[in-house]
């Protein structure tokens, strides 16, 4: 019971004689595991960010020089100006980096990790070692990809959803080890990622606080569990897709290489089998977090709690049975076509739900826009639009006409970045005084969020129409089609946009490590809320409380007329209040 | 049962906590582990159960290639090491810790052995001519192909299919097998398990009844049909 000890020992919070090694590199803290990972993919979200500049580059000014592009090899592009071979990559590695080891591990890796135990009420994870093992895999998966980067024949090229035979055999794109990397990361990948889901799931299951119920757990916690899920039975998919895929590509099966009799479309199944999980993966917890947030910016419950959870369990569900809804065009037969749109749309239904419940939480309430709540809100409206861009494409015969154009590019941007990204910078913001003891400045926040939300509109809103006109993701310049070359200003508009949002990103991150040294002392509980995490010290310490608290409500218990302040922690004992019906295991 | 319902307040969490599900962590742990090792199983088996019967060329018989009889001893091998698990299971639940190690050693050994005779069965068949990506050239089984006992079309998806399977099944029990050898030496050995504390045994025996499961499915659908 070795794992069990740990935690326990991890109780003696405030004698920490842990060496530096121990505190911060093989550290086997959940807060800690949170940081790193949110420090190095904070750098995989720079390095995804980069990628992208260089293609809003081409696109924006075809066969220029690229401004700083001479450092790179005549193979990439010569004179700074970029090969077709190299835009490939870059689309590759792009979504390759944002997905899985970015956006992926910052909702998860960074978030479930750190609130999960200090929500709940327990000194650590079930199994703070495979935790930590959770960790370094992925730092060892991230290591492989960015590796692959610096390759004689360069990264892999058959996009971030290395569609077969292109990625399967190595004559047909032209790149070999950089092919195979990608697999070998991927496999990482999702090995962390199992080690990780494994652990919240054994944690919120049993290692909840004595008094935090099922339906007390913040949303924040149910979506992490729901995600863990989801995680758990998604990835090893990919796992197993992405060795076939490697053996493919070095041993010499035959398993996606339709030549011998392999099938590709195989591979367009187990992908989006993982893949549409992985949708939610890349959502449910933003979700979750900015429940959390709205509740607090608003001062009132959040509205419908149970319908949240449960939206949040009907949303993870279907969630595997529409995968096919990114293979409308791949020759399926038109009848399974259509039970994957009909699943499809069934998912607006719990999505509606969620978002109604959000504007009904806001309705009428004592509104308090601080950082977090503006990127909260604006996580709201535009999950809206990137939602409804989606219900078109989700019917069939418009996928048909806008499969694999700007407008699945203009979607896909508005959950992942309107959606999933503006939820993390809030709830970097919100929780950045428990993990680091200071506070992020607010006026630079607010001026990073503006701008943020202005450039990023600026940028994606206009390829819904260069979309709708018939401009395929994945071009390297789409001046070749006579059709397409009107819309040359609509591209060169917004790669301006996306250079003017990738600088307004240094606002971010100047803000964020000036914050760490120079940052305000954060109070305990700076924004008033009624999370279990708010009852420590900022920053929280080794092993969270010496005695874990007893929970005697909600988490949304703002506004209450039993308290004198306008919220009511969960851990505040009232008169009225009883202790938890069940009596806690006695401590051995 | 209630025999059981004794130990597991005693492997519960050492501080409050609200109530859970009845099981202690470790072993909850390794359920929700095997749930995702089920999803692997399922991409490599679904694999294949697609790529035979979506072939268009039909499928080599069972029984050419393949040794059946070694691997129906294997296969009672693997069986017998769950037995021998249980046994040892049950000696520690009865407190008996002696006995424990005697079962545990034999259930590493009959894994050890498994693993073994998977690798003969390996370099046997490179040796005849079946690899991953099919059959050798100028092999003995590419003269089986050449005479039409053995069809050309599937066998690069038979090589490529029986080899990913087999061979994380496998991996798996080499997993199995060095997990139960660490906890041999480190706890079973020094006595650190007893009728109160055995969730390792408990919870290694989970895994490789899992492993012995996989087994019985991957050679019915490998070796026999």
């Amino acid at each position: 019971m070795t794992s069990v000890a740990a935690t326990a020992h991890g109780a003696h919070a405030h004698h920490d004689d842990r060496s530096f090694v121990q505190k911060y590199i093989f550290s086997t803290d959940h807060k800690i595991i949170g940081i790193q990972f949110l420090f190095v993919s904070l750098f995989f979200l720079l390095v995804g960010g980069l990628l992208a500049m260089q293609m809003r580059w081409q696109l924006g000014f075809p066969g220029k020089p690229m401004p700083g592009g001479g450092v790179l090899p005549e193979t990439m592009a010569p004179g700074g100006v970029i090969l077709p071979e190299y835009y490939i990559q870059l689309v590759t590695m792009h979504g390759t980096f944002m997905v899985f080891f970015a956006i992926m591990p910052l909702l998860v890796g960074v978030f479930a990790n750190f609130l999960i135990p200090l929500k709940i009420g327990t000194h650590d994870m079930a199994f703070p070692r495979i935790n930590m093992w959770s960790f370094w895999t992925f730092f060892i998966g991230g290591l492989v990809m960015l590796s692959s980067l610096f390759v004689p024949d360069g990264a892999a090229r058959a996009g971030w959803t290395m569609y077969a035979p292109l990625s399967a055999r190595h004559d047909y794109s032209g790149a070999s080890l950089g092919q195979e990397l990608w697999s070998v990361s991927i496999i990482f990948v999702g090995l962390s990622s199992i080690l990780g889901s494994l652990n919240y799931i054994t944690t919120i299951i049993n290692n909840r606080a004595p008094g935090m119920t099922w339906f007390r757990m913040p949303l924040s916690v149910w979506s992490l569990f729901i995600t863990a899920i989801l995680g758990l039975l998604a990835l090893p998919v990919l796992s197993g897709a992405a060795i076939m895929l490697l053996f493919d590509q070095i041993i010499g099966t035959h398993f996606f290489d339709p030549a011998a009799g392999g099938q590709a479309l195989l591979w367009q199944h187990l992908f989006w089998f993982f893949g549409h999980p992985e949708v939610y993966i890349l959502i449910l917890p933003a979700m979750g977090m900015v429940s959390d947030i709205i509740a607090n910016g608003s001062r009132k419950p959040i509205f419908g709690y149970h319908s949240m959870v449960f939206a949040i369990v009907a949303i993870a569900f279907l969630g595997w049975i529409v995968w096919g809804h990114h293979m409308f065009v791949s020759g399926m037969n038109p009848t399974l076509g259509s039970s994957f749109m009909v699943s499809t749309l069934v998912i607006a239904v719990p999505s509606a739900v969620k978002t109604f419940n959000w504007m009904g939480t806001m309705w009428r309430g004592n509104l308090r826009f601080h950082v977090p709540m503006l990127h909260a809100v604006a996580f709201v409206a535009m999950f809206v639009i990137g939602g409804l861009s989606g219900i078109f494409m989700a019917a069939t015969p418009v996928d048909m006409f806008i499969h694999d154009t700007y407008f699945i590019v203009a979607h896909l941007h508005y959950v992942l970045f309107g959606g999933s990204l503006f939820a993390l910078f809030g709830a970097i913001t919100y929780w950045y005084p428990k993990m680091f003891g200071r506070m992020m400045s607010e006026p630079w926040g607010k001026v990073h969020f503006w701008l943020t939300f202005l450039f990023y509109n600026c940028t994606f809103f206009p390829m819904h129409i260069t979309g709708m006109a018939g401009e395929m993701r994945r071009l390297y310049d789409p001046n070749q089609y006579t059709f397409l070359q009107p819309l040359q200003p609509i591209r060169v508009f917004i790669s301006i946009s996306a250079f003017l949002l990738f600088a307004t990103q240094v606002i971010f991150f100047v803000n964020f490590w000036w914050s760490l040294w120079k940052g305000k002392q954060a109070p305990q509980n700076p924004w008033e809320d009624n999370g279990l995490e708010w009852s420590l010290p900022s920053p929280a310490p080794h092993g969270n409380w010496e005695k874990v608290p007893t929970v005697y409500r909600g988490p949304y218990e703002f506004s209450s007329p039993q308290s004198t302040e306008d919220y009511l922690p969960q851990y505040k004992k009232l008169p009225t209040d009883r202790e938890p019906a069940r009596a806690p295991v006695a401590g051995h | 049962m209630t025999h059981a319902a004794a130990t597991v307040d005693q492997m519960q969490p050492p501080f409050p906590a609200e109530r859970g599900l009845d099981v202690y962590n470790k072993k909850l742990g390794m359920w929700v582990f095997l749930a995702s090792e089920v999803m692997f199983f399922a991409a490599l088996i679904g694999t294949y159960v697609i790529l035979r019967f979506g072939a268009t060329g039909e499928w080599a018989k069972p029984g050419i290639v393949l040794n059946i009889k070694i691997t129906a001893f294997n296969t009672f091998l693997l069986i017998c090491s769950s037995v021998s698990m249980v046994k040892a299971y049950a000696a520690i639940q009865d407190g008996d810790p002696k006995k424990m190690r005697f079962w545990l050693l034999m259930t590493i050994l009959g894994g050890a052995t498994f693993v073994g005779i998977q690798v003969y069965e390996y370099i046997h068949l490179v040796e005849h001519g079946f690899v991953p990506s099919g059959v050798r050239e100028g092999s003995e089984l590419a003269a089986l192909v050449a005479n039409g006992t053995l069809p050309a079309a599937t066998m690069g998806l038979y090589g490529s299919t029986f080899f990913t399977m087999t061979g994380f099944h496998g991996f798996h029990v080499t997993c199995g097998v060095i997990s139960m050898a660490y906890l041999y030496f480190t706890k079973a050995l020094p006595g650190k398990y007893s009728k109160q504390d055995y969730g390792g045994i408990e919870t290694v025996g989970l895994y490789w009844h899992f492993v012995d499961l996989v087994w019985i499915i991957l050679f019915t659908i490998v070796y026999l049909i």
